[in-house]
């Protein structure tokens, strides 16, 4: 305990510098983004008001409309329901592709990850244009286009959860005799069963609100009210479907809380 | 043991079959409604697929003519230079909303306000957001940073508001208890335990806003989406696959960048 007085520090060098070289290259990166986008700002101060312009516009909200949307909203809840199941149905074999020990070899073990990036680097709105190109506009084209854009999350997440079932129990039930139909219905199935019905509730909750914009490219749903509202600069009917869109979402949020709390 | 056989029957989490069943009949029956609804007839989907096949023709491969290619790189900088200032103005804004919104550190009336804003932030979708910001304040980089910015204080703030709430109050105490003014509080007491998370849910917040600043064009708030709806409306369909090309690229580097800096930094 003689001369050195040393002094307490929380990183050591090498990670001082580290840390300091990634805040360093954060702060170039906001900076030289700022500059590089051409934001075409001429009064600045002019932003909060038209911004305050707009919200007073919207006040107060045509009651009247909520009449008018009714049935788009439903058509939206429709859309999601019905693409959450068609991704689950696919995401069913893409998840026993993607899981390391049900997948057959590498090269399915590879085609299932491809499969689930591809599906989640795409968004919804992209699946949309694409599937109305296909199948017309209309919220059929929604519906794929939302069980397209699901399938990489049921498929991810579902995959995890099969790599970390207990492999005694499949391999008990392949020694009684299953076929590999029964050895995924018992074996398997039982074990990743609440997680199942978690994630594709928890999904159903997030395609609510991806759902709502699918009308931007005729894809159906709520949003081809909200687009002509906004395009006709009608406002208050664009705050009426706002309010019922987020009367929606918070439901089905708290629904999908309430239900996975169930299963958990 | 005396009484007849009995079988085993599956445990569920309901509390009598009867419920099970209920369930069962009730979840299979909104799937058939919204098929009715949506107008899923088997005919129609299957005519579609049918199509696909010269349609995924339509679409290969990819081409982009020099000024094309140029015009993607051009506005792929665009998306990412958006989603770089709305992540620090998002985030910057996010920390005082997160504070109020924090059940433990926040009186009743401005607890309830801020999270009614961060679940308003997060009912709508970017695209929604977008096009409102358009309206307000005109086409361009700027419509899109305001968007994501209102997007990432929903998500930042309610995360960073769950691990304010989960904060060990001992610790703010002590810092109390030593004479400390409430700036100080914060900043020895609450500040230090949070900061790990922060840096973590920074770049986690960064490579969201990446997808959503590739997207959010489409309604002309800047960024690569412009290009890729104009590509749709021509019917420039082997374009269309170089620019989504462009943007999975562009999406899974920003996800790896992420992945790495919270596994080595966090």
């Amino acid at each position: 305990m003689a001369a050195e007085r040393r002094e307490w520090e929380r990183f050591d060098r090498r990670r001082r510098i580290g840390r300091f070289l990634l805040t360093l290259v954060a702060a170039v990166a906001v900076v030289g983004s700022w500059r590089f986008m051409d934001t075409g700002i001429v009064r600045p101060e002019t932003i909060p008001r038209e911004v305050g312009d707009l919200l007073t516009r919207m006040y107060p909200p045509d009651v009247a409309y909520t009449a008018r949307i009714v049935g788009p909203l439903v058509e939206t809840v429709q859309i999601a329901a019905l693409g959450t199941i068609g991704a689950l149905v696919l995401a069913v074999p893409v998840a026993l592709l993607a899981a390391e020990n049900t997948t057959p070899n590498a090269a399915t073990f590879w085609l299932g990850k491809v499969v689930v990036t591809v599906s989640r680097s795409v968004n919804t709105i992209v699946w949309a244009l694409f599937f109305v190109v296909l199948f017309g506009s209309g919220p059929l084209a929604g519906a794929v286009a939302i069980a397209f854009r699901s399938v990489g999350f049921l498929g991810k997440l579902l995959g995890e959860e099969i790599e970390e079932i207990d492999f005694g129990q499949v391999e008990a039930v392949r020694a009684a005799g299953a076929s590999s139909a029964q050895v995924l219905l018992y074996g398997i199935l039982p074990q990743v069963k609440p997680a199942l019905v978690g994630l594709s509730i928890y999904r159903w909750d997030i395609n609510i609100r991806d759902s709502t914009v699918l009308g931007f490219v005729g894809a159906g749903g709520i949003g081809v009210q909200l687009f002509r509202a906004v395009n006709a600069f009608a406002w208050q009917s664009v705050a009426t479907v706002l309010i019922v869109i987020l009367g929606v979402v918070v439901a089905t949020e708290s629904l999908s809380a309430y239900t996975r709390g169930l299963v958990r | 043991m005396a009484a007849g056989s009995r079988t085993w029957e599956r445990p569920t989490v309901f509390p009598r079959r009867g419920v099970k069943w209920a369930v069962y009949a009730g979840v299979v029956g909104f799937v058939i409604w919204s098929g009715v609804g949506v107008g899923a007839d088997p005919a129609r989907i299957a005519g579609g697929l049918g199509r696909s096949g010269s349609l995924v023709g339509d679409f290969l491969p990819p081409s982009a003519t020099p000024r094309q290619a140029q015009r993607i790189l051009d506005k792929m900088l665009e998306s990412v230079a958006m989603a770089t200032v709305s992540t620090l103005t998002g985030i910057v804004l996010s920390v005082p909303i997160a504070f109020m919104a924090a059940e433990n550190l926040s009186p009743k009336p401005l607890y309830a306000l801020n999270r009614g804003f961060i679940s308003v932030s997060r009912a709508f979708n970017a695209i929604i957001v977008g096009i409102i910001a358009v309206k307000a304040i005109g086409f361009g980089p700027l419509a899109g940073v305001l968007t994501i910015t209102f997007k990432t204080v929903g998500f930042f703030s309610k995360l960073l508001a769950e691990d304010l709430e989960d904060i060990d109050m001992g610790s703010v105490d002590a810092v109390r208890a030593s004479g400390a003014s409430p700036v100080q509080i914060l900043l020895y007491g609450v500040v230090p335990q949070i900061v790990p998370r922060f840096a973590g849910l920074s770049v986690y917040r960064w490579d969201i806003n990446i997808r959503t600043s590739t997207i959010i064009g489409i309604v002309g708030a800047g960024g690569i989406g412009s290009v890729l709806l104009t590509a749709f409306n021509r019917y420039d369909y082997r374009y269309v696959t170089a620019i989504l090309l462009a943007i999975v690229a562009v999406v899974l580097v920003a996800e790896g960048v992420s992945a790495v800096v919270r596994r080595r930094y966090t």
